[in-house]
C-alpha cells in the first residue's frame, strides 16, 4: 500500500511539473515582453512564444528564442531520408548561394529533424559534414517528439512515419523575420526559389 | 516471489481502476487494427490506454481558462489560436450554450495544454480511431450497417455540438460520444497527408488515397472515417471549428 501511495505521489508531482512548466514559461515570456525595453518584445505570432528546447549538431542545448535577431530559413527533414530530403538540402544550399555577401551574416539556415529518435547530434553532425554544411550558418536541431510535432504544427508541416526507416512529409521551406514571425513559405521540391531569396534579402536589409 | 509479483500486479490494476473511475476514464484494451489508410499487411498495433469517457465540456474548459489565463480568448496568442477561438463565448469566462455540452472552437494548442494540465495527453489518431470502431456491443463494428448508418445520420444532423455529453451511445469500452456530438482533436492530426489537398509535391499518401477510392467502389464502411481524415488534413493547429472538440487519454504504463 505504501508503495502505491509513493507511486501516486510521484505521478502527481510529475503532473504538477509538466503543467506548471509551460505556464511558468509563458509568464517569463510575458514578463520579458512587457518589462524589458532593451529586448524588443516579440509579437503574438512569433515562434519564440514556443517554450521548447532543442539540441544542436554540436550537442549544445538551445531554445528557439536564442535565434532571435536573425532571419531564419527553416526546413524539416530526417537524415535517413532517401527521396525528398537531399533535394530540400540542395534547395537550401541554392537559396544560401543567392543571398548577397553583405547579408550572409544575418541569415541562419535551420534544419529540424522529424525523426529525433534516430537523428542524434552525432548523426546530425555527420549529415552536416557529408553535405559540407559545417559553417555556423547551418544549424541542425533535434527536440523531443512532442516538441517536434508542435513545431511542425506551427509550420503547417505534416508528417507521418510510414515505416521504421521512412517518413512521408510536406516539403516546405519557411522564412522567419528577426522577431520570429513567419513571412514566407515555399512549398514543393526544386521549385523556383526566387521569391524565397527575395524575402530573405528584404528582411536582412 | 511469484506471490509478490501477483500481489504487485493486483495493486497496480486496482490503482488503475480507481484512477480510471476517479477521472471518468475507461480502459481501452490494446490490439491491432486495420486503419482506413492501411492495407492488408499494414496492421497497426495500439497499446492499451485510458480514455476520457466524455469529451471536455464548456464548464470544464471555463475552469481551465480561469486557472490558466493565457488561454482566455482576450489573452491567447495568435500563434496558438486564430480569431474563431471560443468564438461564441460572450466574455473570457462566459460561454453560450449548455454547460455540459462539449467545448468547441478550441485550437489544437489549447486542447493539448488542457490535457497536459490534467496530467493527460491528446489521443493519437490510431488510439482515437481504435476506440471509435466500437459500437455498444463489439470493439470493431465497422462492418455493421447500423454503426455506419448512425454516423452518417449524425453528419446530417445540425448543431449536435450543443447537446450534453453522454447523450449518445455508451460503447463497448464504456466511452460515450465518439460519434454523434463533435469531431475531436488528435495529437498527431498533422500526420494526415491527403492527395489532392491544396499543396504541390507533398509526398503523397497513396494508401490514404486508396481509402477514398474505396468509396467509389461502393464500400461505405469507411466513408465516415474518410470524412474525419479529410477534415484532419484540412486543419491547422491554430484553427478552431464549431464542430470540433476534444478529449484526453493517458498511458497505462507508468
Amino acid at each position: 500500500m505504501n508503495f502505491t501511495l509513493k507511486y501516486i505521489l510521484i505521478a502527481l508531482s510529475l503532473v504538477a511539473i509538466s503543467c506548471n512548466n509551460s505556464t511558468k514559461d509563458a509568464e517569463i515570456i510575458a514578463e520579458t515582453s512587457t518589462e524589458s525595453v532593451a529586448h524588443t518584445p516579440i509579437s503574438d505570432m512569433s515562434i519564440y512564444n514556443l517554450p521548447s528546447n532543442w539540441t544542436t549538431q554540436d550537442g549544445n542545448d538551445i531554445e528557439l528564442k536564442d535565434l532571435k535577431g536573425k532571419v531564419l530559413a527553416m526546413v524539416m527533414i530526417y537524415t535517413s531520408c532517401q527521396a525528398a530530403c537531399p533535394r530540400l538540402v540542395a534547395d537550401m544550399r541554392n537559396i544560401e548561394k543567392q543571398v548577397p555577401d553583405a547579408n550572409k551574416d544575418d541569415v541562419q539556415y535551420v534544419f529540424v529533424s522529424i525523426d529525433p529518435k534516430t537523428d542524434t547530434p552525432e548523426r546530425l553532425r555527420n549529415f552536416a559534414k557529408e553535405n559540407k554544411m559545417e559553417d555556423d550558418k547551418w544549424l541542425f536541431l533535434r527536440g523531443t517528439e512532442a516538441d517536434t510535432r508542435e513545431f511542425a504544427a506551427v509550420l503547417a508541416v505534416n508528417y507521418k512515419r510510414i515505416s521504421p526507416m521512412d517518413f512521408s512529409h510536406s516539403n516546405i521551406i519557411s522564412v522567419f523575420n528577426q522577431g520570429g514571425e513567419l513571412v514566407h513559405q515555399q512549398e514543393g521540391l526544386g521549385v523556383d526559389n526566387k521569391e524565397t531569396v527575395q524575402a530573405i534579402i528584404n528582411l536582412a536589409k | 516471489m511469484k506471490f509478490l509479483s501477483t500481489a504487485l500486479l493486483l495493486v497496480f490494476s486496482l490503482f488503475y481502476e480507481v484512477n480510471a473511475q476517479n477521472n471518468n476514464m475507461a480502459l481501452v484494451e490494446g490490439g491491432v487494427y486495420l486503419p482506413l489508410y492501411g492495407t492488408e499487411d499494414k496492421l497497426v498495433k495500439v497499446d492499451p490506454f485510458l480514455m476520457d469517457i466524455h469529451p471536455v465540456t464548456n464548464e470544464e474548459f471555463v475552469k481551465f481558462v480561469k486557472e490558466n489565463p493565457r488561454w482566455k480568448k482576450s489573452n491567447v496568442k495568435r500563434l496558438f489560436a486564430d480569431k474563431s477561438y471560443l468564438n461564441s463565448w460572450t466574455s473570457d469566462t462566459t460561454f453560450t450554450g449548455i454547460k455540459n455540452a462539449p467545448v468547441n472552437n478550441v485550437s489544437w494548442f489549447a486542447a493539448k495544454n488542457y490535457c497536459e494540465c490534467q496530467g493527460k495527453r491528446l489521443p493519437t489518431i490510431d488510439e482515437w480511431e481504435y476506440a471509435a470502431m466500437a459500437n455498444k456491443d463489439v470493439p470493431d463494428a465497422r462492418r455493421i450497417k447500423s454503426y455506419n448508418q448512425y454516423i452518417l445520420n449524425w453528419y446530417e444532423t445540425p448543431k449536435t455540438f450543443n447537446k450534453p455529453v453522454g447523450s449518445t451511445f455508451k460503447n463497448y469500452y464504456g466511452i460515450y460520444d465518439l460519434h454523434g456530438l463533435v469531431w475531436e482533436w488528435t495529437e498527431d492530426f498533422n500526420s494526415v497527408l491527403i492527395s489532392g489537398e491544396s499543396r504541390k509535391d507533398v509526398d503523397k499518401d497513396a494508401n490514404l488515397f486508396c481509402g477514398s477510392a474505396a468509396i467509389g467502389a461502393s464500400d461505405l464502411m469507411n466513408y465516415a472515417a474518410f470524412m474525419r481524415f479529410a477534415f484532419r488534413g484540412s486543419m491547422k493547429a491554430r484553427y478552431s471549428s464549431q464542430n470540433l472538440g476534444f478529449r484526453c487519454v493517458s498511458d497505462l504504463k507508468n
